[in-house]
């Protein structure tokens, strides 16, 4: 198992966000979590990428301890929020040099070029960030979270207010990660993106997993039929 | 760990350079001070010399206050602080990168503003320098230490800015109380040094306490 989740909680201030949560990913899979505002998505999230220590419960990922060997753990995420993690006045090339560094990324300064390459923005490599548009941030923003060759990615609602051709390239990032064998976990509310790229729907409810289910053959119709079932109580 | 604390302190530090808006703002405030100290003591007066080891001390503490603010609230701008603590480190090597960054740059202003402030007052040196220097670097030391970790703490609030000079200066005050005192031995009154390094080690084991203790408990302070 890649990640291995056990009877997960999460309190804040009396409040119960995650209620026991089991789940088990394999290596490879691509699983959309979905579920109403508030219902805890987010916050299984950061209690994977380490930013929020679970209340109880045990997380294994690749069979280590996420609290016990959270280096060795961090160094297999590649995390992507909704905001961007960049330095607004350092250039692409800086931001993704800079968090490469943190990564003991070895000839990292090719490697961001690469990246900058690959995600279309070559011509702005020099350029502030903060004089870019949002689907530009993204962009380099993608380039930031797999910069040190992940092997789980953690997407927190990636898609929003991208541009079609930044959304084309996050789809093929996660694709082409996938086939090198690359898990990824991406909370969302877009559907139709959760049918295109995912293999596996987790629908989350009030902190627990209300669903969990395989698709095949991007099918947006089965996902958006069983969301309104089970969160919006259509039959 | 000493290798992504000085790839943190070296990215605060660059950022510095490239926009300018913390160290220029210190420096700039440094010199007011002292312009106005200037003006309301006469430097031809013998006894205005007293005042000297005070201002040191002033220029320090408030020039550092307006850079320790910046350089955490500063991660709050696009969630960059996510972005460190998801980097597989322990959160003390943040602490560590912002303390080397912070360390350098009020390192910085002292190199600047001090001998400004002895040519204003027409003070003449006739101490020694290496004692001098030493208060210098364990007051700042303590100084910068606790202010870190306190900005840490206090970036997480609205009011941020009002909350670390309140939280600071009640926890620094053996540190600026010891300085202030070793300060004015050794530039005013040298027969007396074996008191001002009573003092400096008194200083010194407060900064190595408190240290350990904000490196040990900055984990539970960065949490989201």
């Amino acid at each position: 198992m890649m990640i291995e989740i056990k009877k997960l909680t999460k309190q804040a201030d009396n409040k119960l966000i995650l209620r026991g949560i089991d789940l088990s990913i394999t290596q490879g899979e691509t699983v959309a979590i979905l579920g109403p505002n508030g219902a805890g998505k987010s916050t299984l999230l950061k209690v994977l990428a380490t930013l929020i220590k679970p209340t109880s419960g045990l997380v294994k990922i690749n069979g280590l301890d996420l609290k016990k060997d959270h280096i060795e753990v961090k160094k297999m995420f590649g995390y992507l929020p909704h905001s961007s993690l960049l330095y607004d006045h350092y250039t692409p090339l800086e931001n993704l040099v800079f968090f490469g560094n943190l990564y003991g990324v070895k000839e990292v300064e090719n490697r961001a070029r690469k990246l900058v390459n690959e995600v279309g923005l070559s011509f702005f490599i020099n350029e502030p960030v903060k004089n870019f548009s949002r689907g530009m941030i993204q962009r380099i923003a993608i380039a930031r979270a797999i910069i040190h060759e992940p092997k789980i990615m953690l997407l927190d609602e990636p898609h929003t207010g991208l541009d079609q051709g930044a959304i084309t390239i996050l789809n093929n990032v996660v694709l082409s990660m996938k086939e090198k064998g690359c898990t990824t976990l991406m909370v969302t509310h877009d559907f139709k993106q959760a049918a295109e790229i995912c293999d596996r729907i987790i629908i989350v409810k009030n902190g627990k997993i209300a669903d969990d289910f395989k698709i095949n053959n991007k099918s947006l119709g089965l996902v958006s039929e069983k969301y309104k079932v089970l969160v919006e109580g259509v039959s | 760990m000493l290798r992504t604390a000085l790839t943190i302190a070296k990215k605060d530090i660059y950022s510095e350079l490239r926009t300018k808006q913390v160290l220029g703002t210190m420096i700039i405030f440094a010199g007011l001070v002292i312009l106005v100290l200037s003006f309301a003591f006469d430097p031809a007066n013998n006894t205005t010399k007293a005042v000297i080891p005070g201002a040191v001390w002033i220029i320090i503490v408030f020039s550092g206050i307006l850079g320790l603010n910046r350089s955490l609230v500063s991660e709050q701008r696009n969630d960059t602080m996510h972005g460190l603590l998801v980097a597989p480190m322990d959160a003390s090597s943040i602490y560590l990168g912002k303390f080397m960054a912070n360390f350098s740059m009020i390192l910085i202003v002292e190199i600047v503003s001090i001998p400004f402030l002895f040519l204003l007052f027409d003070f003449k040196m006739n101490s020694s320098i290496f004692y001098f220097i030493l208060v210098l670097f364990v007051g700042s030391f303590g100084f910068i230490a606790i202010g870190t970790f306190l900005a840490a703490l206090a970036s997480n609030s609205k009011s941020s800015e009002m909350l670390l000079p309140l939280l600071l200066f009640p926890m620094t005050s053996p540190v600026l109380i010891g300085v202030t005192q070793a300060t004015k031995i050794i530039l005013i009154n040298m027969e007396k040094l074996p008191n001002a390094i009573a003092w400096m080690q008194l200083v010194a084991a407060y900064d190595v306490i408190f240290f350990v203790l904000c490196f040990l408990l900055i984990e539970y302070v960065l949490e989201v």
